[in-house]
């Protein structure tokens, strides 16, 4: 098994949205989202899963997409955690896909 | 001047709030949300281009008409967003907003907190791209995203080919609708719906679309499994002449029908009761939703029974909570929502026929596969768990032993399927399992803010 996680976006863009761009960072990638798309559309639109989880480090990409499962923690550069599905981009946000303590 | 406190801006919460500002009082709705509307109600993020109307198709006017009601209020009363109740003890609600805490008291609470997709987990669920039902109507509605480019619907229920018609209008390939309730039972449902004939042919017409589209639409399916290494590619099932099937797809949206978020009503005091045609611990509530003293329970969070019904019993309950307070005369119009509230919830009972939670597929499910998807808890776990035990087992105890549902989920995932496999494996019936039992926070929280308030 691979378990790499896949590099394809996982979500297709419907419905066009306006708005100005927000630039994030990705384990210290550049990356842009656009304002009023939540943490975990900017992100599945540009590749495959979340974050790993704790146990085995396999992929993970959220799963009910309303606050109640918690599949879509990311966490920042600092060590604190988001919801991804619920959380809205904001310019200059530094996310982690690895939890602190699996990170090389 | 009481404190009537709402929960959830949902149809039902926000119903609610229109209701008692109606007889003069300003309602403090309190909402985890940022945008108005619930699940069923949801209103599109800043930005996006979504004709949300044309997508609501037939249910459009009543959408327009709750939001364009609610925003009419929206400024006299007392609107919390972004907020989360994280625990309700000694009539105390602890709230959370942006990492500070807060309390407040009620003399009467309504909570329309709402319900989450019920899941059975498949082989390979927890891969990327598998997203609960729900979630493929949130990241459409909410995003404007597809979950995938080829998209399968699985489970057993009528939103199945509700969300399945609302990607295929916008431009999504659904690859096939599998229902595992074979399509006999379906009709034995059929008289128990008819008496709400205009929401049947809604569901027959989104099914006929995706007959006349050419989607493959099954019906009695069996062995469900996803198939993929770091994300889906395929799923596999038996269809009902047994016949292996194969639909290569990248997503799939899961669901078998809706279960109550019920933590909060239980910990502000609601009794449980297990219920045999759903096979789910539901609040126990007269017909008004009073469950407890000042405390009532409206929307999908008291009964599910759709965006309908959930307007219909938050006007009633906020009815109920205005003529215990002495504030009005319980009328006409109580006894007349009662009886509407009655009778879509009775529709309810039909479709959890229809759309059956699949017991015996649970039962049947591998050791392999994952049970718990926070904890990583497989079902050969539990079971093997169970097995060490001399005497008989309930719930709590074998999320003691093997951490299922012990997440940060807090077994609203994998809960519903634990309580099968428990009963299941014990040999017992789906009551005798047990419940799990809520504890504070209902979601997580950082521990700074719970510190600060105890
Ligand atoms: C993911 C999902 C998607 C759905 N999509 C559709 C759809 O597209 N069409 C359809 O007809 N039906 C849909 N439904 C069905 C839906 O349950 C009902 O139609 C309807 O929305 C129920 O209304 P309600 O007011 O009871 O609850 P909801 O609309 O679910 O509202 C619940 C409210 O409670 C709040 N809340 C819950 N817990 C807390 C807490 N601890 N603290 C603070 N606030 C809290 C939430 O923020 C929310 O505002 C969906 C259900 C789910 C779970
Ligand atoms: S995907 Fe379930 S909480 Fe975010």
């Amino acid at each position: 098994m691979t378990r790499s996680g896949s590099a394809e976006a996982q979500f297709i863009r419907a419905v066009p949205r306006r708005g100005a761009s927000v630039p994030l960072t990705l384990d210290g990638q550049a990356i842009m989202a656009t304002e009023g798309e939540s943490v975990l559309a900017a992100l599945l639109s540009q590749r495959g899963f979340l974050r790993r989880l704790e146990f085995g480090g396999e992929p993970r990409a959220g799963f009910c997409l309303m606050g109640a499962c918690q599949d879509c923690w990311v966490w920042t550069e600092t060590g604190g955690r988001l919801r991804a599905c619920t959380t809205p981009v904001a310019a200059g946000m530094a996310l982690s896909t690895a939890t602190p303590a699996l990170r090389p | 001047m009481a404190d009537i406190v709402i929960i959830g801006d949902g149809p039902a919460g926000m119903n609610a709030a229109a209701v008692v500002h109606a007889h003069g009082h300003r309602p403090i709705l309190i909402t985890e949300s940022r945008q108005a509307g619930g699940q069923g109600y949801r209103r599109p993020s800043p930005g996006l281009e979504l004709d949300m109307p044309s997508l609501m198709g037939s249910e459009a006017g009543k959408y327009l008409a709750l939001h364009a009601r609610f925003e009419a209020i929206r400024s006299a009363i007392d609107y919390r967003q972004n907020t989360l109740v994280w625990n309700i003890e000694n009539r105390t609600l602890h709230l959370l907003r942006d990492g500070v805490a807060s309390t407040q008291s009620f003399d009467a609470l309504i909570l329309a907190t709402g319900a989450m997709d019920r899941i059975a987990p498949v082989p390979g669920w927890t891969l990327p791209g598998v997203f609960t039902l729900g979630g493929a109507q949130v990241a459409l509605k909410d995003q404007g995203c597809f979950i995938g480019r080829r998209v399968a619907f699985v489970g057993s229920s009528p939103l199945l080919a509700l969300a399945a018609q609302q990607y295929r209008k916008l431009g999504a390939d659904v690859v096939v609708i599998a229902d595992t309730t074979p399509l006999l039972d379906k009709v034995a449902a059929l008289p128990s719906l008819a008496n709400s004939p205009r929401t049947l042919l809604r569901g027959l017409a989104y099914l006929g679309g995706a007959w006349r589209a050419g989607v493959p639409v099954l019906n009695g399916v069996t062995a469900l499994a996803i198939e993929g290494d770091d994300h889906v590619i395929a799923i596999t099932l038996k269809d009902s002449g047994n016949r292996d099937r194969r639909f290569a797809c990248d997503a799939v949206a899961l669901g078998y029908g809706l279960k109550p978020e019920t933590q909060l009503a239980e910990l502000a005091g609601a009794t449980l009761v297990y219920d045999e045609t759903f096979r789910l611990w539901l609040p126990r509530t007269d017909a008004y939703g009073r469950a407890g003293p000042g405390l009532y329970l409206a929307g999908d969070g008291a009964a599910i029974g759709g965006a309908d019904a959930a307007e219909a019993s938050g006007a009633l309950a906020a009815h109920a909570a205005l003529a215990d307070l002495g504030f009005a005369e319980p009328g006409a119009t109580m006894l007349g929502l009662r009886r509407r509230v009655g009778r879509l919830r009775a529709f309810q009972q039909g479709l959890a026929r229809a759309f059956a939670w699949p017991v015996a597929q649970i039962g049947a499910l591998a050791d392999s596969v994952t049970l718990c998807r926070c904890e990583n808890v497989s079902v050969g776990d539990v079971r093997r768990a169970m097995d060490q035990e001399l005497g008989p087992v309930e719930i709590n105890r074998v999320k003691a032993m093997t951490r299922c549902g012990m997440g940060r989920c807090q077994g609203r995932v994998c809960g519903p399927s634990l309580q099968e496999i428990v009963a299941g494996h014990a040999g017992i019936a789906g009551a005798a399992a047990g419940r799990l039992r809520v504890q504070a926070p209902v979601k997580p929280i950082a521990l700074a803010a719970a510190d600060a308030i105890s």
